[in-house]
């Protein structure tokens, strides 16, 4: 589980961050949702240590981040996996050279065995003929499967997604979001998916942080959605037509 | 940044790898164009030496000489490593910055990787071995000039050696090698910076890149004139 207490985060005078508080559950996929400029990458960031906060903690399963040394921060990162929004798979290596890296540098485990489990995570993401291509040849909804597959090879505990359906047709988003949450409940992992992509919501929202303007203005589940009479949310979410037809059926149906 | 590139490396035998690499990608991949412009620019600089000696009393050895004094002392050390800024550091800055641009450096720190020790140690540590590439443009150079000479009917073979023996102080080859680590530092460390600390785009990446080489160049220049002023003048 992942606390976030009173976060705050400014860039010179604009504050990004007003005083955020919530907590990311464990074994479930959290998603955190708002506008442009809501903050939400910030906050990301923010719980990778790719920022420094300006005022209040981030715990990792009770281990404050800011009270943590430079060693047991590296430590702590060796139990984060990332999947980057635009991938940010290395260039010169291999799809299976890249989801081995992590193996190489933090595991004492042998060239067979790493490549033993390599192969493993590539099934269970569903890569096929893609272990010696470049991440140049291969397709964009691949190399996001290459992306996921490096986060989980080490197992662990914690699991971050950048937008992960950005650049993607709705079929192989739905097919990212259930594999992200097909691997949540498998490895029992915190998994914290940032996305203004309403159709990752409704697939696979557990939880749902809404940010505006840098405040929480909600939280709460997928089904809780339909229900709520947030403005702030309603007004973000229904923002399409094939929404607000969505929210009008589903009411309709409860009242039956 | 340079606490954080000499920092002890993740896993010694990745930084093995990845030294083994960069040798291949910095020091090997310049022998080429080292090779070929050393060669010509030392028949270029002997030929314009006979031309200019028109005064029969003057002798010949001399081409051989000025060949000599002007490939070790200065276009070998110093005029190489502005074209290695060229060459070697616009790819440094382009690959860093590249890998900033599209979060492989962030990738790197989310997974506990120390990015500026993974990333700059062992480009620091292959140019190691530039004094290498710096000492087969030397002989490059110096034969250069020997083949135009020779062949040009400036001079004679014997002339030429002559020349190349005249007057010859050991330690302008040491102060050419001491020119040469420190360049090659420089080479290593002032385009990783630069590609490192970029923000923005691909355009970015491209000013970086040549922001880099002009700032690379003119730290050559001054530090050569420093390095120059201190181990040579009396």
């Amino acid at each position: 589980m992942i606390e976030v207490k009173n976060v705050e985060k400014s860039f010179g005078e604009q504050k990004v961050l007003k005083g955020i508080t919530t907590t990311f559950e464990t074994g479930k996929t959290n998603l955190i949702i708002g506008q442009s400029g809501s903050g939400k990458t910030v906050l990301l960031k923010s719980l990778l240590g790719i920022h420094n906060v300006d005022a209040g903690t981030i715990s990792f399963d009770g281990r404050i981040y800011s009270n943590m040394s430079a060693d047991e921060k590296r430590e702590l990162r060796t139990e984060i996996g990332m999947v980057f929004q635009g991938s940010a798979l290395f260039d010169s290596m291999t799809v299976e050279e890249n989801i081995g890296f992590p193996l190489k540098m933090f595991s004492n485990k042998s060239p067979k065995e790493i490549q033993e489990r390599v192969d493993f995570v590539i099934d269970r993401v569903k890569l096929i003929n893609a272990h010696k291509k470049k991440p140049s040849e291969i397709s964009g909804g691949m190399q996001k499967r290459v992306a996921i597959a490096r986060a989980i090879v080490n197992n662990p505990r914690y699991l971050f997604c950048d937008e992960p359906n950005s650049g993607l047709d709705p079929k192989t988003a739905v097919v990212i979001d259930n594999l992200i949450q097909e691997i949540t409940e498998e490895y029992n992992i915190t998994t914290v998916v940032n996305t203004h992509d309403m159709n990752s919501v409704m697939e696979i929202g557990e939880k749902i942080i809404f940010l505006k303007e840098g405040i929480l203005a909600w939280e709460g589940t997928k089904k809780e959605i339909f229900k709520t009479d947030n403005e702030a949310i309603v007004d973000f979410v229904y923002s399409s037509e094939l929404f607000k037809k969505v929210r009008k059926a589903q009411n309709r149906a409860d009242k039956l | 940044m340079l606490k954080e590139v000499f920092n002890k490396p993740t896993k010694w035998s990745m930084m093995k790898q990845l030294i083994m690499k960069e040798t291949d990608d910095l020091v090997i991949g310049s022998l080429g164009i080292v090779a070929f412009i050393s060669f010509f620019v030392g028949g270029v600089v002997a030929i314009q030496t006979a031309l200019n000696l028109t005064n029969p009393l003057i002798p010949k050895y001399l081409i051989g000489f000025a060949t000599r004094q002007s490939v070790i002392l200065e276009f070998a050390p110093t005029f190489i490593s502005i074209i290695m800024a060229g060459k070697v550091g616009s790819f440094i800055t382009s690959s860093i910055g590249t890998m900033r641009v599209t979060e492989q450096i962030d990738a790197l720190e989310v997974m506990g990787v120390n990015s500026l020790n993974y990333l700059v140690f062992p480009k620091i540590v292959a140019l190691m071995l530039y004094p290498f590439v710096i000492g087969i443009s030397m002989f490059l150079g110096i034969f250069g000039g020997w083949i135009a000479g020779v062949y040009g009917g400036f001079a004679s073979s014997t002339e030429f050696q002559t020349g190349l023996q005249v007057e010859f102080i050991p330690f302008h080859i040491t102060y050419a090698f001491i020119k040469t680590v420190c360049f090659a530092f420089l080479l290593a460390t002032i385009p990783s910076f630069h590609g490192y600390y970029m923000k923005g785009g691909a355009l970015e990446v491209g000013k970086a890149s040549t922001t880099s080489f002009v700032w690379t160049s003119v730290a050559i220049i001054l530090v050569n004139y420093i390095l120059t002023q201190l181990l040579l003048s009396k």
